[in-house]
């Protein structure tokens, strides 16, 4: 009989064992932990072939910058790895390379947000002593996005930041303050549309707009030691602010539901008079087919509270994995991609925004990309989102409290004391 | 068995004609409630077919009919200067879904034909395991998988996509399978080994062709459920080797947060078509291979 | 390995058993048993093998990992250091949702952070589950009732039938999303100005309608398979005895389609539990809908030893539903349900 059942339990025990055979090969190993440790040290000077993982390139300008710089380097030729267009999806996809600790993954491009966080993993190379790069005419606040704990971990290439597009046909001068945008509500309500909208669905959008409002006021959302500096009274002003206008009407009911695009879809049709958003909108509301607002539009700084806002940044850095077997290559290369040609041919083939501060009074950008001179005084007085290891968590403790005090479930106290609750607990894990 | 099969013709025929005669009504119920179906299942269809079609500037236009039509959004789709290669996805996803169909339905005839027709012990255990395989969130099992593939440089092969899918089918299949073969009159097929048939025999030549509905039910959904595949597509595959989810869900706009509604929509119409087309031609074979049972 | 095989062994034996009356039976019916257990082994081999490495190996990984604590910043280096042996604090996490705030001590888990939502999460999901193949089974039956009559345009019916399914998840999730966005189609059409994916009701009721488009399709081409291999005499023999449309619905279709319903049941109940696609994209899990995959994602990016302990609490609370499924609702793809129906009415 015992016989008899081992041998019916043959296939299982097969199995069973051959899965335990492969766990036992490779441990687990899944969670990472401190990674890079002496990796960061080796290959400094390893020259050869590299590859360059960046998100969607579909307006085609990281293939022909490629090929530019594989015809003058032939023995340290770059394969383009494209990911995919969805953040989370390049994210997620960084990650599992780095932890399986890629060779084929030299240079990354990394999202301002990732930095502090694949930086602590100690993923990414440090941009120091040998590998030390030049950040010369670099906007401060783009720099500040690539540093963790005062060392440069990735290269700012491209930025982004908000701005506040304007119906100029129903306002003339554009508001500096809040308070004065929320004085000029009435206007809109006389035509029958709606006031102000920003991105206040629940996603990492509302973290950059609430993030937006509580910096305007002097506010911050986490301090440098990592622990949570939300529950103070700028920050209760900005939160306020928002939750106010809500209420109010002068944000629509639906801006709940508003990601960049909807939003855009609202402005384009006439029915909003203020928007905040970023400077890809100018471009498809002066193009757009169903665009009613062509001719009628114009774009602000941010209004703050006594000027221009803090407006939040977006944009992408370099950084090179301490896997990469050719480290100086890469490094020459971080040096091609963020030359004032290579910002140029962004700029003005992909509508990015450039990352050097000459660039934004520069004729020809400025004739093919109108809004750069307002969106450098954006980028000017833009704080980075919170840099810190645990921005996934943090961006979760602010999107859940705030979008309850907008819903009106919670009072503007109790979400950020529950913020500054729900972030102190993940960083001190 | 041909005997059998003219048997239930006749009958068919009979009570098609019984219930011609005796009611008109029923059929034009038959017909409202296939209408009523059809409207439901193809509504949101349609509008994903006007968006495909509607020019890119016009996205957010809800007018429920076709205007600005525009073949763009199919060049979009297809274009390799924007990096999309929906072309070339295409073929990796039908060979992938083919070969993960084919294999799926061998191991799972196997294994139902095991668990409905022998006796053995562990049988309860056998089909706990794996029904388990159905149990753990999907998400949490790609990690572990990716560090595997890695280590056994599998990153960017079709088997590394093909072998996670089997898996993913098979306990569907083998359950709807047994279930199955557990319903057939397996009289007929000791009655053909008495003929001096061997056991594979008797399985092709007679129960296969009286199975023939369920397999091919079964490898109906197992073909669209790998067809659908996305997640371990989107971590295991390669530029060569990308899928049409992987490739559609790589979409961007011409600007940077500008969301491509109508490149997807195109390209999800572009995929959608030759799945029905191929179930299509599936369903005739269903059709003729049940004659024998089901037409009532 | 051999802890666990004694407990499956002893069930088993026991199953067969009960299984019927083999135990009554001679001699021969062991040899016969012996031989067909060998064939067995062989036929069933290529399957076990397959989910060995797919499914059993990353989930004997989750389980090792969910035993260790998360990562923990070195507050000195600035980095990441591997957070040790925590026993089953991880799942103490998840289930009394405990955190820990800055001064060490055990608290509970603030709103916003992931561990306040489980139970939430784990609810949502069951809703979900519910009401999604409640209404998929109705309407799932419904349709192949009808596509399983003879009438002209029948292949039309069929195609469209599939077209829900055969659109891929990804596609279908942003297409409900454009279709429910408040300057839709739906509030266009209808118009309303509800905002479908603002508050909590709406947002459900339009997660619950896109899963129950989408995935009807698999219950209907599942019970069809089921109806058409109910041979057409025994209608004609019922018809001849005068029973009524109702009745032979009841007292065959049902019956006899039972086995390929429950099995359609059971794996779209084990999907439903693991919705993630449609909720992740419609509503970014806001307002409510939140499932445990989408806390599992969202969890895998906060640290990978805890999303392990969730992906475990997941697999058996799954594991539960699916056993009493098994055990109590007859969806038992070994003991042949309808055998009996089938019996009475020849």
């Amino acid at each position: 009989m015992p016989k008899k059942i081992s041998r019916m339990l043959l296939p299982v025990a097969t199995a069973a064992t051959f899965a335990l055979l492969l766990s036992a090969c490779s441990g687990g190993s899944g969670g990472g932990g401190g990674g890079g440790g002496g990796a960061a040290t080796e290959n400094l000077d390893g020259r050869g072939p590299i590859t360059y993982v960046q998100g969607k390139d579909n307006s085609d300008v990281v293939r022909p910058l490629i090929e530019k710089w594989n015809a003058a380097h032939p023995d340290e030729k770059v394969t383009f790895k494209e990911q995919s267009d969805n953040a989370d999806q390049q994210h997620d996809d960084l990650v599992k390379n780095f932890q399986a600790k890629n060779v084929d993954y030299d240079v990354a491009s990394v999202d301002v947000i990732w930095t502090a966080e694949f930086a602590a993993q100690g993923w990414l190379q440090p941009l120091k002593d040998t590998m030390a790069v030049s950040t010369e005419g670099m906007l401060p606040a783009t720099v500040k996005t690539g540093t963790y704990r005062d060392v440069l971990y990735t290269l700012p290439q491209t930025s982004d930041g908000g701005m506040l597009y304007y119906r100029k046909d129903l306002v003339p001068t554009p508001p500096k303050t809040w308070d004065e945008m929320m004085s000029m509500c009435p206007i809109a309500k006389e035509k029958g549309i709606d006031c102000y909208a920003g991105q206040f669905a629940q996603y990492e959008g509302l973290t950059v707009n609430v993030a937006e409002a509580i910096n305007s006021q002097g506010g911050t959302i986490v301090g440098s030691d990592g622990k949570a500096t939300v529950n103070s009274a700028e920050a209760k002003a900005g939160l306020g602010n928002l939750v106010e206008a809500y209420k109010s009407g002068n944000i629509p009911k639906q801006a709940l539901t508003y990601q960049e695009e909807q939003g855009r879809q609202s402005f384009e049709d006439g029915k909003l008079m203020f928007l905040r958003n970023w400077p890809y909108v100018y471009n498809l509301a002066k193009t757009d087919g169903s665009s009613t607002v062509k001719d009628t539009f114009g774009i602000a700084p941010l209004p703050g509270k006594d000027g221009p806002g803090a407006s939040t940044l977006g944009g992408h850095n370099l950084g090179v994995s301490v896997y990469s077997k050719n480290k100086a290559t890469a490094k020459d290369f971080l040096a091609f991609m963020t030359s004032e040609e290579t910002q140029k041919f962004y700029s003005t083939q992909g509508s990015l925004a450039p990352v050097l501060e000459s660039l934004y009074t520069d004729p020809t950008l400025v004739e093919k990309l109108p809004y750069l001179p307002v969106l450098l005084t954006s980028i000017q007085n833009a704080v980075p989102r919170p840099v810190t290891p645990f921005y996934p968590a943090v961006t979760q403790a602010i999107q859940q409290n705030s979008f309850a005090a907008l819903q009106g479930t919670k009072t503007v106290d109790q979400a950020l004391t529950d913020m500054e609750a729900a972030i102190n607990t993940t960083v001190s894990k | 068995m041909s005997t059998l099969t003219q048997t239930s013709t006749e009958h068919a025929a009979a009570a098609k004609n019984v219930a011609l005669r005796r009611n008109r009504w029923a059929s034009s119920r038959t017909y409202i409630s296939a209408a009523i179906i059809v409207i439901w299942c193809l509504l949101p269809f349609y509008w994903m077919v006007v968006t495909a079609f509607r020019d890119v500037g016009y996205t957010f236009d809800p007018t429920p009919f076709f205007t600005h039509v525009t073949l763009d959004n199919f060049a979009t789709a297809f274009s390799s200067e924007m990096g999309n290669h929906l072309d070339r996805a295409l073929l990796n996803s039908l060979f992938i879904s083919g070969v993960t169909t084919v294999v799926a339905l061998l191991f799972g005839i196997f294994a139902a034909y095991a668990l409905a027709r022998l006796n053995f012990r562990g049988k309860f255990l056998v089909l706990g395991l794996i029904l388990g395989a159905s149990m753990f969130p999907g998400v949490a099992i790609v990690t572990p998988l990716f560090q595997l593939f890695t280590n056994i440089n599998w990153v960017g092969t079709y088997q590394a996509m093909i072998i996670p899918n089997i898996s993913f089918v098979l306990p569907l299949t083998v359950y709807t399978l047994t279930s199955f073969f557990r319903e057939m009159p397996w009289e007929l097929e000791e009655a053909a080994r008495i003929d001096g048939c061997t056991a594979g025999q008797a399985f092709r030549k007679v129960i296969m062709p009286l199975a023939a509905p369920a397999v091919f039910t079964t490898a109906i959904l197992a073909f669209i459920a790998a067809w659908n595949e996305y997640l371990i597509a989107s971590i295991l595959s390669n530029d060569a080797t990308q899928t049409v989810t992987v490739a559609i869900a790589s979409f961007a706009g011409s600007q940077p947060h500008q969301e491509p509604y109508t490149a997807v929509m195109a390209a999800g119409t572009v995929v959608t078509i030759p799945l029905v087309v191929l179930v299509l031609i599936f369903q005739r074979k269903i059709v003729s291979g049940l004659t024998a049972g089901a037409v009532k | 390995m051999s802890a666990q095989a004694g407990p499956d062994a002893k069930h088993g034996s026991a199953n067969s058993a009960r299984g019927g009356n083999k135990g009554i039976k001679e001699v021969g019916a062991d040899r016969k048993e012996k031989t067909q257990g060998r064939s067995a082994t062989l036929l069933i081999v290529p399957t076990m093998v397959v989910l060995a490495v797919v499914i059993l190996y990353p989930v004997i990984n989750a389980i090792i990992m969910s035993l260790e604590h998360d990562q923990g910043l070195d507050p000195v280096t600035g980095t990441f250091v591997a957070g040790g042996f925590a026993g089953l604090s991880n799942y103490a996490h998840w289930l009394f949702q405990q955190c820990t705030d800055p001064s060490g001590a055990t608290v509970s888990c603030p709103p916003g952070t992931l561990g306040a939502q489980f139970w939430g999460a784990t609810g949502v999901t069951f809703f979900f589950t519910v009401v999604t193949v409640f209404f998929e089974t109705i309407l799932g039956f419904w349709m192949a009732l009808i596509m399983a009559r003879a009438f002209r345009g029948r292949s039309v019916l069929r195609a469209a039938v599939l077209v829900p399914w055969a659109i891929p998840t990804a596609v279908t999730a942003k297409l409900w999303f454009f279709i429910f966005a408040f300057d839709g189609i739906v509030n266009t059409v209808l118009n309303t100005s509800i905002l479908w994916t603002g508050s909590e009701g709406p947002a459900r009721a339009a997660i619950i309608i896109a899963d129950v488009w989408k995935t009807t399709p698999f219950m209907a081409l599942l019970i069809l398979a089921g109806l058409q291999m109910i041979p057409a005499d025994i209608y004609e023999a019922a018809k001849v005895d005068g029973a009524s449309t109702w009745q032979r619905f009841k007292l065959i279709t049902l019956p006899l389609v039972k086995p390929a319903l429950m099995v359609a049941i059971l794996f779209r109940v084990l999907d439903a539990l693991r919705m993630y696609d449609l909720p992740a994209i419609m509503t970014g899990g806001a307002n409510g809908t939140t499932t445990l995959s989408i806390l599992v994602v969202n969890q895998i990016r906060i640290g990978f030893n805890s999303a392990a302990a969730l992906s475990t609490i997941t697999f058996l609370i799954i594991f539960i539903v699916a056993f009493i499924f098994v055990r109590f609702l007859g969806a038992n793809a070994v003991e042949s349900a309808s055998g009996g129906a089938k019996g009475k009415i020849k």
